[in-house]
């Protein structure tokens, strides 16, 4: 069955919105934390729009905020969205092989946690057009949302911010918690992870959360590839 | 700050960047390195959970609201609520915790 780029482009419209309305949220409390990283908002829309990653730009704020040395930067970019290289590497597989390559360049710039999980769910092969309109309301709303949250984060009163701060970590419990029902392996990974965190953080404070994201996340997913290596029917459960 | 953040934004994104359109660009046939494969799978596990606790502890106004935002938003995401709406759970959680109780 084939579907016209306009019917795919106005699917993508429909499915984008909601995303774009929780993008519009968590932006926001992007834009507080990178405001407390010292950006101001053209700084913030230009990094929210050239990376579109929560969890990765959470991670680039932090280093800003230590004022760590570059290198760093580098690191904990590459660790917090080395998830995008696996979706990226799924998503080349439902690529048809007639797609120009260009779209491959610009469906890959726009890959989330939300947009890859709309993108394999849908049936058949990819058509980019999809993916280009679930960007029209996800993007402009992730990356407004947070020079957003940089203008307007200190005109809310401390009990907003405070409660605000949280969405981020809201979305990445929702991210893990899920996958951790389903497979015991994720679970102990998550459970093991948490304690580690923790106990790292009690007694070795003098590491930057950068870097002990950096050391725990090699140390225990090189474990667990180790302990527990995937197995090839549960190679589409890499979300 | 001795730091430029404009060249910090230049890295990240270009890493970011790199990350997200290099496989989609150079990868055509599937991936069987099965290591490669299951230590990408974990990642997001570890560095996810790692940056969530015990930093949320720190986000808030009280470190019992926080607490209190990750165990209401474990359960809720464990019983299958979306990720917007265990987003906004935690928000509320800890907005009328600090109000009513912890304030």
């Amino acid at each position: 069955m084939l579907i016209t780029n306009r019917q795919a482009l106005l699917d993508g419209i429909r499915d984008g919105i909601p995303i774009g309305l929780g993008y519009l949220v968590v932006g926001f409390t992007l834009g507080i934390t990178a405001k407390h990283a010292g950006l101001n908002p053209f700084q913030g829309f230009l990094t929210s729009i050239l990376n579109i990653a929560s969890a990765g730009e959470y991670a680039g704020f932090t280093v800003i905020m230590n004022d760590a040395p570059y290198l760093e930067i580098a690191a904990i970019t590459l660790v917090a969205n080395a998830r995008y290289l696996l979706m990226s590497a799924v998503m080349s597989q439902k690529f048809s092989s007639d797609t120009p390559f260009y779209h491959r360049i610009f469906v890959g710039f726009g890959v989330t946690d939300e947009i890859f999980g709309i993108t394999v769910a849908r049936e058949g092969k990819l058509n980019p057009f999809y993916n280009y309109g679930a960007f029209i309301p996800a993007l402009p709303c992730w990356s407004f949302g947070t020079a957003l949250g940089i203008v307007a984060g200190s005109l809310l009163p401390s009990s907003i911010v405070s409660a605000l701060s949280v969405a981020l970590y809201g979305m990445f419990i929702a991210i893990i918690i899920p996958p951790s029902r389903k497979d015991k392996v994720i679970f102990s990974v998550v459970f093991v992870s948490f304690a580690a965190s923790f106990l790292t953080e009690v007694f070795f404070n003098f590491i930057s959360p950068g870097t002990r994201t950096i050391f725990l996340t090699i140390l225990i997913a090189g474990a667990a590839a180790i302990i527990k290596p995937i197995e090839e029917k549960e190679k589409s459960d890499g979300a | 700050m001795e730091h430029e953040i404009y060249v910090y934004i230049a890295i990240m994104s270009a890493v970011t960047l790199a990350i997200k359109i290099l496989p989609l660009t150079l990868i055509r046939g599937e991936i069987k390195n099965t290591a490669l494969k299951s230590f990408l799978h974990y990642v997001p596990y570890v560095t996810l959970a790692v940056m969530t606790f015990p930093a949320i502890l720190y986000a808030t106004n009280s470190k019992y609201s926080g607490l209190l935002a990750l165990v209401v938003g474990t359960i809720s995401a464990w019983l299958g609520a979306s990720l917007f709406r265990v987003a906004v759970i935690c928000c509320a959680i800890v907005f009328f915790s600090e109000l009513w109780i912890l304030g």
